[in-house]
């Protein structure tokens, strides 16, 4: 059971229109290394974990991936909310458009869809733990290059914030690694 | 959105958000006492905050967890990714 509290994580309040920047951020929304890969990864890892406690770490922060992804959707949103056609068609939205208009949508910031092809549920919590590890490094690595991409201060100020928030979530796994490794190696002691 | 409003939920998202990262850390160091405390005392201080912040624009969660004392103020905007949140 999910339930929905009627506000952001983190506020978004973008001041002007900026599509070429929406097109860069919207790949974490959409794209191999973003929120909704992060969330669904995590959400659906979650069965097969041999621990308590790995559960309820996939469990919590595939949750907060999901207000993240709403983050992400509120940067996009706003920055194409009020953008003209002609500014939309300069950073090479115009194909986007045709297909959305100014709606939201899983792609990259090339305009590839999102494919569950991007995340793997292995069965194996030693290989999955590793693999959300690696997606939390990923999904900083594409907020520096945000971050880098960015000309608006107030979407900056939000990426960083995402930023940070991919390290603590890179820590917590690594201490679940642990943890998952010292209750298999237990099991194996007769 | 007034000033009051803004002031309240941004008490309301500092509160959550520290205790969103307390519950992330427990989750990997159930042992430990302090944050165990810490995060006790946030969620009472953020059940608080977030009677006040209700009691004045209306629910925060949908689906039994806020009340909505004056009409069905659920389908109120702003949304939170609108301009004007």
């Amino acid at each position: 059971m999910w339930i929905y509290e009627k506000k952001l994580e983190y506020p978004v309040r973008v001041c002007r229109p900026n599509p070429r920047l929406a097109k860069d951020v919207i790949t974490q929304y959409g794209g191999p290394d973003g929120e909704l890969s992060a969330s669904l990864r995590y959400l659906t890892q979650r069965y097969t974990m041999p621990t308590n406690q790995a559960i309820a770490t996939l469990t919590d922060i595939g949750t907060e991936e999901l207000a993240h992804m709403e983050i992400v959707a509120a940067l996009v949103y706003q920055l194409v909310k009020d953008a003209p056609l002609h500014q939309i068609i300069e950073a090479g939205l115009d194909g986007y458009f045709s297909d959305h208009d100014r709606a939201v949508f899983w792609v990259n910031s090339e305009g590839v869809p999102w494919t569950a092809a991007y995340v793997q549920s292995k069965g194996d919590p030693i290989a999955d733990l590793h693999e959300d590890m690696a997606a939390e490094e990923k999904a900083r690595a594409t907020y520096e290059n945000l971050i880098n991409l960015s000309d608006d201060p107030d979407v900056t100020d939000v990426l960083r914030f995402l930023r940070a928030r991919e390290v603590v979530h890179f820590q917590r796994f690594g201490e679940t690694l642990m943890r998952v490794q010292d209750y298999l190696q237990c099991k194996k002691v007769y | 959105m007034n000033k009051e409003q803004v002031e309240l939920l941004q008490k309301l998202r500092a509160l959550e958000f520290t205790a969103i990262d307390l519950n992330l850390f427990l989750d990997t160091h159930p042992e430990c006492q302090e944050a165990l405390h810490d995060y006790n005392r946030i969620v009472k201080e953020l059940a608080d905050v977030r009677c006040a912040y209700e009691a004045k624009f209306g629910p925060t969660l949908n689906f039994g967890l806020s009340e909505s004392k004056m009409g069905w103020r659920w389908i109120d905007g702003p949304w939170p990714w609108q301009a004007g949140y």
